[in-house]
Order: structure tokens, then C-alpha cells, then sequence
């Protein structure tokens, strides 16, 4: 709060303390001692015996208001006696009501939905610095919240409103102490300078400076490297708008100016009047008791109450009488004025009665519009007044939106008087308060009305949260041999059908012709026989929309499936951007880009897979490639996901053992990574497990036996499983190795995974150099995962190293049986030119997102070890790995 | 081994008393004291003086003060004091039957 003195002393508290003398010293470090061992004593009262203090000091402070507002106003000669009185009632009766159910010892809030936990801590001492125009109802105050939160308080009162003050402070303490607070819980310092503040601000005993006065002490407050709460002047614009309720604000307004002489510092400064009421408002103050200054007179206000030297209030005004004043700068007025109004045409030095004036002078300013008014009431709130308090009168919630919104102030009172109304509690919910923030417009850090909750340290007990996971799949999946009849259920009035060059040469396409219904139109799509790139879909978009499609069916194998997935969501939502859309996340939950909702209009995608191995059929991934930058883009979002998936193996007797190799190596590596994945769970664990048995079982089969029709099924499904795993739980390091890999080098994607597998394998089975943060897991499971799928495959091994190492090899051995390339190097790739593109894989592999929830996070130097691993080969990595060490 | 010079338990309603004489046995030979705080739940301002006056009469006399069992409340009281340092900390094995 300004004061009258701070005003004065402009001239800042000196943070030196050289000059004490040894007793001086002697005597402050005492109270200090005195404090800290109340304050340390204090933390192991409960909340009980904290507010069995609390209550009789309450008692005590509403006893003793009168007899402390007359000491206040007989020493400070500022204010009226019977408003003090309220001031040390509000300080104590409306403090209590807002505390007196509110727990501040130990755990003072709880958050079950968040499993959060609010816990209190005591500040220890507190240092405070209080005011002279509300002396004893400040000190009531704080001396109230200060036991309430369990701590101790050194006060160092204005030297003018000592006496009262340390009466205050007497009568808490002695109070206190009756009823079991720790001895030396309050102190008052005594005939202190400057320099003693000083030396306390920056006493590390001293936990919290709670200055509330001047801006000269909250300046040293907060310059003294300690927290503070600094409480600054205030410059109360107020708007008078014409839809306002003329007879309720002009009384507010005299009530609260008024208030204790004018002493409060969100008292009302300057009332911007609309136009259209300006003289009926004014008529009305006059009636009710306020003398109206012409010109002249307010121009002797200007000169006199006014430092002309600095802009500010004369101390000597603060807090007096209007007719005091009137009769001490020779203003001619009835005995009975409360208030003087003196109309002004501006804001700022040239207008001097602009600034704040803790006396019952009231400036006024005629406005024309609404946006004038506005734009003065901006004015004023900046002359001195930033963060403090502000007040409308209106009936407009549309003004009073704009004014909340233009007013920089921690209180907009709203059709209340604004002095009062600040205190809060009485004309508002405000929480009661006799220091006002005023946010880092006036230098302070809160725009709170500083409260309890300021007294305290809230300890936050953050327990571990089990998060939502989730298991997501197209709702209708059709399996087993000659599944895709259920083409004919799903009525469309126009179908195209995406596929590859290779399905119509085969026959695949008029399989699915022969099972459309009759009435529907069919078109077909051809698309070049390769991962999908924009252009592609760009193609593809233009037939949906030429042919007005309400029906896709992709038919292919994952590059036809994701460039009809990527070509669905642009033929609905056209405006979506692919390339925001595939930004990086790391959570898909908490990612920044949207996928769009809105939609133009609705396809139904039906995806027939025709290769057991990416599972797009199911899942809500797209990859799209990009020629131009030679890397692939990985488009993720359950908005992608098929609606219907077909898994019929009529459609994968054809696969060529290559394809069926990679491709069903693509489908184990889903399964190994989603098993081990960080964002596995037991619904895709069921999965994952299953697919990798179907996969060691069958794909062998499969591969050597392409017509064994169960084989082709079983793996067919294998794939669509893994899908449904890794859908949900996603992929790992091994993906994000062969998307690299594979992108620079033109290798199949499963052929890609094939060449990384065993050596991931072993590499998320040793113990991590850097382990992943994952909420979904509970300590390191990836090699105790893989032990129990060399259990499941029967591989033996006693230790979980043993069936860990069991498993690498019989994955490695499948990788033989199949024909695989046992190392990079065998693709006739040199080791010139796999060393010169390492460095761009190991980016590459390291921005791709499939790793984010490998169990183990890889760091740049292990992605580049493990691209070497592969280069070198499976015999090579086996070596090395295997002094490793396994976790317990 | 550090010769115990005394062995004094501490009631709670006693703590200023009890250390008053305890400090007034400390001999000047060295030795270690030890103070049992079993049975002290709370400690007010005058205890925590009184510890304060018993530490650095110790300090003089080259005794080590050992407390034992203070609990974790007192020992933070103890702690925002800055009074820890002063003192060596102990807990009964609570399997020993003592
Ligand atoms: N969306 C996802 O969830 C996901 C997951 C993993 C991989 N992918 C992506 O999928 C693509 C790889 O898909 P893919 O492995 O299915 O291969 P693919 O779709 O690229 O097909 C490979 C080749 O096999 C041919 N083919 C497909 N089915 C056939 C059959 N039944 N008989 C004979 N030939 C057939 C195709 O015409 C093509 O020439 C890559 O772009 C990869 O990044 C996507
Ligand atoms: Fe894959």
C-alpha cells in the first residue's frame, strides 16, 4: 500500500547494514534466534492446536478494534477512528471466516481423480513490514494468517504507527502464547531504523518478506535476494457507464472514498463519466454531500495537494478530512462535505490531480464514447495503478467484459465500491485480505489478495498414475479362407478399387468383382507397383472425386492398403496436410497436429491385404514415401484404420517366396516389438504372443510349401494379429533401423527388419545404458519378455540368459531357413560406403518415431553399433553380444 | 571404545531440568553421553535453548552427545536449528529387546 511516508521516502531503503552497532547486531540476531527455534518448534503442531490458537486470537483482536483504532488514529493523525475499527474487524472476523475451515497443517488438499496430494510446509520466518494507513488491522491480520500456517513473524511496523502496532502485536502474542503457540512466535522490532530492515531482509534465517507499504520498501524487499511479497501503490480508475444504476454507484463511490479518510489504496482515484449522465451524476454527489470544484479551485487543488517537484500526493493530505483539507489549501466549503470532485480533461503530469490521492479527493472525467472512456480509464490504471484495482459501474456485460479485459488489475470490482471491495468478503467473494497483489505490473509476484495460501509451502505428493491405455482395431475383421464375400454385405452405390498392376494380372481383382453387389458401380484403380508417393495419392484422390466414391477397396498388399488409407483421408478432409501431419510426436495422445474431423465426405474403406506381413489391413498407420528426400513418412492415427479388414488367404497363394519370407519376417518383427514394447499391455501381449508361435510354426511351411493352404492361412492371420498388436502398442528400434536402412539402400522393408532382428533382440535384452521413461511399465521386462516367448516356442534354457540366447538363435536359424542374407555386407554393399552413410542412418533411425517406445531408448552412438552389427552379420553380433550382460 | 560417561533417559515434561543435570556431570575427560529421547514426542522453545546450552557445554568439555530415538519431528525441529550438527544420532535395533 502507498503510504503517505512512502511517498516521502522515495528514496530507497538502503540494503547496507554496515553501520550497526555490535549491540544492534546483537540485539536483531536475538530475535532472529528467537523466531527461527518458534518457528522450528512449530512445525509439529497439528491442525488442531493450530486452530485452537487461532480462534481466541480472533476473539481477542474483535475485543480489542476499538481500543486499537484509537491508538492508530492518535498516533498516525490519518483516518477516522469508527473505520478503523471496521478495518480490525474485517482483519479479524472476515480473515477467520475465510480460514477457519481451511486445513494448512499437512496434507491441506487432495486430487484423488489425479492422484495428487497438496501437503503444507510452514515458511519459518517471516519478516514483515507494515503500513501506517492501516496499522493495527494489518498487523491483526498477518499475526492471524501467520499461526494458521504455523509460522513466526518479526514485525518491523511504520516507525509513525509503531506504538499502536507493537499494541497489536502485544495482544496476538500475548494471546497466542495463552493458548499453547511456541514462545517467541511474534516479535515486534523495537525503535528500528532502516538499517535494521535491512539487515533482516537479507538474514538467511528469514524465509519471507512480507512488505506491505510503500513502494520504497517493497523495492528493498524485493531487492534484497529473498522471496517477497511486495505489495504496491495502487491509481483506482473507475468507469461510470450510463446503463449503469446511478443512485447505487454514486453512494458506493462516496462510501468507499470516504472509507478511513480515503486511506485504502484501492480507494477510487478518477471516475470517467459517460457523457449522457455526466451532470446528473455529478447534481447527485453533490446532493449526497460533495463539493464540486470549478475550475479555479481545482486548479488550487492541482498546485497544492499535489508535489509539483514530483508528481506525487502530499504525505501531509494523506488521510485526512475533506473540509480539512479544503480549509488547509483555502477552499471555500460546506461543513458538512464528506468529499471534493475536481473535474479533470487528462491523464499524466500535465494533469496532476490524475495520480492517486489517499484523501477523500475524487478527480472526474467527461467522456464521449465508450472507447474514450476506455482509453482514459488505460490512462489512469498506467499512471501508477498497474495491477492494482479498478471498478465499473454498469449494466453492460459486453463493457465490463472489455474493461476486465483492457485494465490491467488483480481486482475489477465490479458495481461495489472499490476499497471495500478489494478487502473482499464483504461486497464480493474476493478472499479477505489486507495487502493487495499487484502482479509484475506493480512489481510484485501475485495478483492475489495475499491470503494464507502466500504463508505457506504447497508440497505437491505426485503418485504414480496408471495410465489409460487402450486397444483399438477395425470393428469388423473377416478371416478364413473365402472371407471376402462379406464384400457383397456392404452396400455402395459407387466402389473404386485400388490395387496393383500385379492383383489384376493374377485374377485378384475379379475375385472381388464377382463379389460386389450387383447394383453397384465398380471402377478400378490401378496404381504403379511400389510404396505409395504423393503424386500417387494426389492420382487416386482426383478418381475418388471424379467418380464420387462412397466405397474403397484396397486390395494389395501394405503399399496399395496405406496409399488407399492416405487417399481416403485427403478425398474426405482435402485440406489436410500430409506433411503436418506426419510432424513428430511422442505421445500419440498428447501429439500437436490434429487429424482433421471434419469431413467433406465418407468413403467406407474396406482393405483386402494380399501379402501376411505389414497387417495394414488393421492397423492406423500409413507410410508414404518421399522420393525427393529419400526417407519415408509414417502417417499415424486411428482415424486411418480400415473400417472393415478382409484376411483371406485365397488372396496370398500367390506370394512368391521372397515375398513371403519378407513379409512374414515383417509380421514377426511386429510381434517381437510390440511384446516388448514400452506401451505393451496384456491385451496386446495375448496377441503378440500368439503371432510370433503362428509365425515359427507356419512361415517355414509356408515358404518351402507356398500351396499348404493352412500354412498361408495361419500366417495370413499371424500378420493381421501382430497387427492388432503393434496397432497398439507399436513397433521399436528395429523398425526404426530398417526404415532407415532400408530408404537409403532400396531394401524391402522385411528383408530391412530381417537383417536387424537378432541383433535387436540381444541389444533390448542387455541391460540398457539409458532406460525409457514409460508410465505403461513397471522396471526393465524386455529380456524376462523374450524368455517367456523362447517358453512359448519351447526352446528351452534354464536362466532367463539362456532362453534369451535361444531365442535369438532360433530366430536366426528361421532366418536361414528362409534364405536371408546373414549380413549387410553380403548384399554387396561396400564398407566404404556403408561407413560414409552411417551418419545420415543413424539420423534418420534416430528421428524415426517407431523407436519411442522401444523398452530400451537408444542413444546415436548404439544405433550406429547396431547398423555395424548388421553389416557385419549374425555371426559377428552374436560374439559380441554375448558378453553382455543380461539384466536380473 | 569411547567410555559413556552417562546414560540419562528424557521425559518429555523434563527436558530442560534433565539436561541441566546431565551438564552439570559432564567431567572435562571426553567420554561420550547419551541421551534417550524415546519418550520425547514434542519439544517447545526452552528444550531446544537447553540443548543449545547442553551441546556447546559439551563442545567445552570434549563429550560427544549421542541422542537416541528422537523422532523424526523433533529431529526436524532439531534440524531447521541448525542444531543437528552438534549431536550424534542413534535408533534402537527394533529387534533388540532394550
Ligand atoms: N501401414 C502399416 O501398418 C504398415 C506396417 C508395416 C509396413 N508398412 C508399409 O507397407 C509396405 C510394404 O507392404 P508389403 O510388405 O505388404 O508389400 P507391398 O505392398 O509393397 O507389396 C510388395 C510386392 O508384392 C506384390 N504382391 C502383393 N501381394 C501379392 C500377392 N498376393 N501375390 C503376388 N505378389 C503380390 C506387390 O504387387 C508388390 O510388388 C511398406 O511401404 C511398409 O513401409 C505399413
Ligand atoms: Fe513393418
Amino acid at each position: 500500500m502507498i503510504t503517505s511516508e512512502a511517498v516521502k521516502e522515495r528514496v530507497e531503503i538502503p540494503l547496507a547494514s554496515e553501520t550497526l552497532s555490535e549491540e544492534r547486531i546483537a540485539y536483531l540476531e536475538g530475535l532472529v534466534s528467537q523466531a527461527r527455534t518458534a518457528a522450528a518448534v512449530f512445525t509439529q503442531f497439528s491442525q488442531e492446536d493450530v486452530d485452537r490458537i487461532v480462534k481466541p486470537m480472533v476473539l481477542a483482536g474483535l475485543e480489542q478494534a476499538q481500543h486499537l483504532a484509537r491508538l492508530a488514529v492518535e498516533e498516525t493523525k490519518i483516518g477516522v477512528m469508527e473505520d478503523k475499527v471496521i478495518k480490525n474487524m474485517v482483519a479479524t472476523e472476515f480473515a477467520y471466516n475465510y480460514i477457519k475451515d481451511k486445513r494448512t497443517v499437512g496434507v491441506i488438499r487432495e486430487f484423488p481423480e489425479r492422484n495428487l496430494v497438496e501437503i503444507a510446509e510452514p515458511i519459518g520466518v517471516i519478516f514483515s513490514l507494515t503500513p501506517i494507513t492501516n496499522p493495527t488491522s494489518t498487523v491483526l491480520f498477518k499475526c492471524i494468517m501467520a499461526i494458521k500456517t504455523r509460522n513466526a513473524v518479526i514485525f518491523s511496523p511504520h516507525p509513525k504507527a509503531w506504538r499502536c502496532c507493537s499494541e497489536a502485536v502485544r495482544i496476538m502474542y500475548e494471546t497466542a502464547l495463552r493458548h499453547g503457540a511456541p514462545e517467541g512466535v511474534f516479535t515486534c522490532l523495537e525503535s528500528h531504523t532502516l538499517q535494521d530492515n535491512a539487515y533482516l531482509m537479507k538474514h538467511k534465517a528469514v524465509g519471507l518478506i512480507d512488505a506491505t507499504g510503500g513502494p520504497g520498501a517493497v523495492k528493498a524487499a524485493y531487492s534484497s535476494g529473498k522471496p517477497a511479497l511486495g505489495v504496491g501503490p495502487g491509481n483506482t480508475p473507475v468507469y461510470l457507464e450510463k446503463t449503469a444504476d446511478l443512485n447505487t454507484a454514486v453512494v458506493d463511490i462516496i462510501i468507499s472514498k470516504t472509507f478511513d479518510n480515503g486511506t485504502i489504496c484501492a480507494s477510487e482515484q478518477t471516475v470517467v463519466i459517460d457523457d449522457e449522465i455526466y451532470d446528473l451524476v455529478l447534481n447527485k454527489f453533490a446532493e449526497l454531500g460533495a463539493h464540486i470544484c470549478n475550475d479555479k479551485e481545482t486548479k488550487l487543488l492541482a498546485r497544492t495537494v499535489i508535489d509539483p517537484e514530483t508528481g506525487f500526493m502530499q504525505p501531509l493530505a494523506v488521510g485526512q478530512k475533506a473540509t480539512d483539507i479544503a480549509r488547509f489549501v483555502g477552499l471555500s466549503v460546506k461543513p458538512n462535505t464528506k468529499l471534493l470532485i475536481a473535474p479533470i480533461q487528462g491523464v499524466g503530469r500535465e494533469h496532476p490531480l490524475s495520480v492517486e490521492k489517499l484523501f477523500p479527493l475524487l478527480s472526474v472525467y467527461r467522456a464521449k464514447s465508450v472507447d474514450e472512456a476506455l482509453k482514459v480509464c488505460v490512462d489512469v490504471n498506467h499512471a501508477g495503478g498497474l495491477g492494482h484495482t479498478a471498478v465499473i459501474f454498469s449494466r453492460n456485460d459486453e463493457v465490463i467484459r472489455k474493461f476486465g479485459e483492457v485494465i490491467n488489475a488483480g481486482r475489477l470490482i465490479v458495481n461495489s465500491p472499490g476499497s471495500i471491495g478489494a478487502l473482499g468478503a464483504v461486497y464480493n467473494d474476493l478472499v479477505p485480505t489486507l495487502s493487495f497483489g499487484c502482479g509484475t505490473g506493480g512489481g510484485n509476484s501475485t495478483t492475489d489478495n495475499v491470503n494464507i495460501y502466500h504463508y505457506l509451502n504447497i508440497k505437491r505428493l505426485a503418485r504414480r498414475t496408471q495410465a489409460h491405455m487402450w486397444f483399438r482395431v477395425p470393428n469388423q475383421i473377416y478371416f478364413n479362407m473365402n472371407a471376402v464375400e462379406n464384400v457383397r454385405n456392404f452396400p455402395s452405390r459407387c466402389t473404386v478399387i485400388i490395387t496393383n498392376p500385379a492383383m489384376e494380372h493374377i485374377g485378384h481383382v475379379d475375385i472381388v468383382r464377382r463379389c460386389m453387389p450387383e447394383q453397384t458401380h465398380v471402377h478400378v484403380l490401378v496404381i504403379p507397383d511400389a510404396e505409395p508417393e504423393v503424386k500417387v495419392v494426389v492420382h487416386g484422390v482426383e478418381t475418388l472425386n471424379f467418380y464420387k466414391a462412397d466405397q474403397i477397396i484396397a486390395l494389395g498388399g501394405g503399399s496399395v492398403i496405406d496409399a488407399a488409407k492416405i487417399m481416403k483421408l485427403k478425398y474426405e478432409s482435402p485440406e489436410a496436410d500430409l506433411q503436418e501431419l506426419a510432424a513428430p510426436f511422442l505421445d500419440l495422445r498428447k501429439r500437436v497436429v490434429q487429424y482433421p474431423t471434419e469431413k467433406l465426405t465418407r468413403a467406407r474403406l474396406i482393405a483386402i491385404s494380399t501379402t501376411s506381413g505389414t497387417g495394414s489391413e488393421v492397423t492406423p498407420f500409413a507410410v508414404l514415401t518421399d522420393k525427393e528426400h529419400g526417407r519415408k513418412v509414417t502417417l499415424a492415427d486411428y482415424s486411418l484404420s480400415p473400417d472393415v479388414a478382409i484376411v483371406d488367404p485365397q488372396f496370398v497363394m500367390s506370394m512368391p517366396k521372397g515375398l513371403t519370407a519378407d513379409t512374414g519376417i515383417d509380421c514377426l518383427t511386429h510381434a517381437l516389438e510390440a511384446g516388448v514394447s514400452s506401451y505393451a499391455s496384456p491385451y496386446t501381449d495375448a496377441d503378440a504372443m500368439q503371432a510370433i508361435r503362428l509365425v515359427f510354426k507356419y512361415l517355414p511351411i509356408a515358404y518351402e510349401n507356398p500351396r499348404d493352404e493352412e500354412a498361408r492361412c495361419m500366417m495370413h492371420n499371424a500378420a493381421c494379429i501382430a497387427a492388432m498388436a503393434f496397432s497398439n502398442a507399436s513397433v521399436g528400434v528395429n523398425h526404426a533401423l530398417a526404415h532407415a536402412f532400408g530408404a537409403r539402400f532400396g531394401v524391402a522393408h522385411g528383408r530391412a527388419n530381417a537383417l536387424m532382428l537378432p541383433h535387436v533382440i540381444a541389444y533390448n535384452a542387455a541391460v540398457p545404458t539409458k532406460f525409457m521413461p514409460s508410465p505403461y511399465t513397471q522396471g526393465y521386462v524386455a529380456h524376462k519378455k523374450y524368455a517367456t516367448v523362447a517358453d512359448l516356442l519351447g526352446l528351452g534354457g534354464n536362466t532367463i540368459e539362456e532362453k534369451v540366447k535361444n531365442l535369438v538363435a532360433a530366430t536366426e536359424q528361421l532366418l536361414d531357413r528362409l534364405g536371408f542374407p546373414r549380413s549387410i555386407a553380403e548384399l554387396g554393399i561396400s564398407r566404404e560406403e556403408f561407413e560414409r552413410a552411417i551418419p545420415d542412418l543413424t539420423k534418420l533411425a534416430f528421428d524415426d518415431p517407431s523407436w519411442r517406445s522401444n523398452p530400451r531408448m537408444p542413444l546415436m552412438s548404439e544405433l550406429a553399433d547396431l547398423f555395424w552389427s548388421a553389416y557385419h552379420g549374425r555371426g559377428v553380433a552374436q560374439a559380441a553380444n554375448a558378453s553382455q550382460k543380461q539384466t536380473a | 571404545m569411547a567410555t559413556i560417561s552417562a546414560w540419562l533417559k528424557i521425559d518429555e515434561e523434563r527436558v530442560v531440568p534433565a539436561l541441566r543435570e546431565a551438564g552439570e556431570k559432564l567431567n572435562g575427560d571426553g567420554g561420550e553421553v547419551l541421551l534417550d529421547f524415546s519418550c520425547v514426542s514434542r519439544i517447545v522453545p526452552s528444550a531446544v535453548k537447553a540443548m543449545e546450552n547442553f551441546a556447546r557445554l559439551a563442545d567445552d568439555r570434549a563429550v560427544k552427545v549421542v541422542l537416541r530415538d528422537v523422532n523424526v519431528d523433533v529431529y526436524k525441529v532439531l534440524k531447521l536449528v541448525k542444531l543437528t550438527p552438534r549431536f550424534s544420532f542413534v535408533s534402537r535395533d527394533p529387534r533388540s529387546p532394550d
